[in-house]
């Protein structure tokens, strides 16, 4: 079975080549902006990871930074504690993040769109007042600190320009990208694709419905945990923020302004959003919001898709131009 | 030990009672129409400000401020419903949500640009301030006023609703828009009345919360959850099912907040998520 959308087929094509050899030759193309680049990869692991739900599945979320800051927050202690080794770090974090969303999944999926998303940002809500209430533990608004992280794979310390981080969130994302990929183009990711546009039939046709979005909750909250982890691990800090309802919903927003269920449009969104956010609040955070606000709204009443829909309506449009003129010559 | 029980359970109430106020507009919007408005505490802010800056930049009574509050926000509720909320009546609640964070967003900056990150206090009048000695027990004489209000609102709400030529428009309009057309209703301009008053009351309750939740530029998402809670918990059969959870959730909130501060706002969380497990419908569900 092929999409039929057209826009990311099951075999890697030569424009996907092209977007992870740039990001891939970013320690040449934008060496000052290390640092700023791994924010934007680290945000698009986890909008991507959301994307997996909302996009893929149709589960409406505004509390998926649970599972970001609990993985943060997973592999801050560890590293606190005396465990420095980043990879095992990562893996523990992302198995941290996956169990709570594997118990936390169950009540997720029971109900319809508005319980889902009380019940999601409830949970968010919840683990932030937690983290706030152990300040002992998490260090509560003044954050984590302390965390000392052993060198990559033994070799590469994490140096002050951001290069070993760099290299270390672009081969994760590249990863657990390839693994989401996978994922939605099985058997098991058309049928997410299924439930989110008629749940109703999909049960009708024998698929075991909450089962499927218990499972892809959970691996989208592990993935979500991972991208925490890498936060946490190459800035050596654990603020509070990481659980907030804010960061909730700017994977949201993040999400819709790449475009949904695909899972580029995450990764593009992350992008498009980190760095209109990088300069336009530092021009004064207060316009930022209202554009931000703005540009919504603008983007419900004109019809969604985000970038990578527009790009492929205007493909769309220059084809359609294309086979007119072949037919009239 | 009596008294100090007394008194949580009276703020207690009257906090609810005030979330009550603002949340009514969301049952009708969230509840009955089924739009998922996040905006809501957007014009509750609204109505607060407006109250701020009519006592304090011309000098009115507190109580005759509480008009251009109401109004302001209805007006708002009446413009935003015409060019924005009817497009989406029958749009994805993923579209509805987007909308309404966008305009959160939006009115947050605005009001962070006109007055600034700090809150915002108002002085009471005289004869809403102090204590007041009932039984034994001292009761803050604003707070009695709250639930006055609360309650001479409340009947008003139910007479409209139940025995009102236009209250039985809404009914019917949210039953099933389609027969209500084509008896007659003009169910756009009756959801269009109903959001509008909605958002007028959430105005007021932000004008009279002021002294009680505080008013500040984030004030629409740091309470937008209490709203949801109230109408998710007390479903929209009827006006009786988010009093009660309101009046249930102030009771909760502030004996949670008095009695195991270290606890925090964890109670209220925790309950909404085991109230919507239990009770996806709500409390009090719809026969």
């Amino acid at each position: 079975m092929s999409d039929a959308r057209g826009i990311s087929p099951a075999r890697l094509s030569w424009v996907e080549i092209v977007f992870w050899v740039v990001l891939a030759s970013g320690f040449w193309l934008w060496p000052k902006h290390l640092a700023l680049a791994s924010q934007v990869l680290i945000a698009g692991l986890f909008v991507l990871s959301y994307d997996l739900i909302l996009g893929y599945a149709g589960i409406l979320s505004l509390g998926h930074a649970a599972y970001f800051g609990l993985g943060a927050y997973a592999a801050g202690l560890l590293a606190q504690h005396g465990w420095g080794e980043p990879i095992s770090g990562l893996i523990v974090a992302g198995a941290c993040a996956g169990v709570a969303g594997l118990l936390t999944g169950f009540l997720v999926v029971r109900g319809q769109d508005l319980t889902r998303l009380m019940v999601t940002t409830a949970i968010g809500l919840l683990l932030f007042e937690l983290a706030n209430r152990l300040s002992s533990v998490t260090g509560g608004v003044d954050g984590l600190l302390g965390i000392d992280m052993a060198p990559l794979l033994g070799a590469f310390r994490f140096d002050m320009y951001g290069r070993t981080a760099y290299g270390y969130c672009l081969a994760v994302t590249f990863v657990l990208f390839l693994g989401a990929r996978r994922v939605v183009h099985s058997p098991f990711g058309w049928s997410l694709r299924g439930m989110r546009d008629n749940p109703g039939r999909m049960l009708a046709l024998g698929y075991p419905v909450p089962r499927r979005l218990i499972a892809v909750y959970t691996l989208s909250a592990a993935m979500a945990g991972v991208a925490g982890a890498l936060l946490a691990q190459t800035t050596q800090f654990v603020s509070i923020d990481v659980l907030s309802f804010n960061r909730s919903a700017e994977a949201l927003v993040m999400l819709i302004v790449g475009g949904a269920g695909v899972l580029y449009g995450g990764l593009i969104g992350a992008a498009v959003f980190t760095l209109a956010y990088h300069y336009l609040s530092s021009l004064n955070p207060v316009y930022w919001q209202f554009w931000l606000g703005a540009f919504l709204v603008a983007i419900v009443l004109l019809g969604g898709g985000g970038v990578l829909g527009a790009c492929q309506r205007v493909y769309r449009m220059l084809q359609d131009r294309r086979r007119q003129t072949a037919s009239q010559a | 030990m009596i008294s100090s029980l007394l008194g949580v359970l009276f703020d207690g109430l009257a906090y609810g009672m005030l979330l009550f106020l603002i949340s009514v507009g969301l049952s009708v919007t969230l509840g009955l129409m089924n739009f998922v408005n996040l905006a809501h505490g957007a014009f509750g802010m609204l109505g607060g400000y407006v109250c701020v800056i009519v006592m304090s930049r011309w000098h009115v009574p507190f109580l005759a401020a509480l008009v251009p509050a109401f109004v302001a926000a209805a007006l708002a509720g009446l413009v935003l419903e015409r060019i924005l909320y009817r497009r989406l009546y029958r749009g994805s609640h993923l579209d509805q949500v987007l909308l309404t964070i966008g305009l959160t967003f939006m009115a947050i900056a605005v009001a962070t640009f006109l007055f600034g990150p700090q809150q915002q206090s108002l002085r009471l009048p005289e004869y809403l301030s102090g204590q007041m000695s009932v039984l034994g027990v001292d009761l803050n004489v604003y707070r009695m006023f709250l639930l006055a209000v609360g309650v001479v609102l409340t009947i008003a709400l139910t007479l409209v609703l139940e025995y009102t030529r236009f209250g039985a428009s809404i009914r019917a309009s949210v039953d099933n828009p389609r027969v209500a057309e084509a008896l007659g209703i003009r169910v756009g301009l009756v959801f269009q009345i109903a959001f509008a008053a909605g958002s007028g009351l959430a105005g007021l309750g932000g004008a009279l919360g002021v002294e009680v939740l505080g008013l500040d530029p984030v004030f629409p998402l740091k309470y937008i959850v209490y709203f949801l809670l109230v109408v998710a918990v007390g479903g929209t059969s009827s006006l009786k099912g988010p009093l009660y959870a309101a009046l249930l959730l102030g009771v909760v909130d502030v004996a949670g907040k008095y009695y195991i501060p270290q606890v925090g706002a964890f109670i209220i969380y925790a309950m909404m998520v085991i109230l919507l497990i239990l009770r996806p419908q709500g409390l009090v569900s719809r026969p």
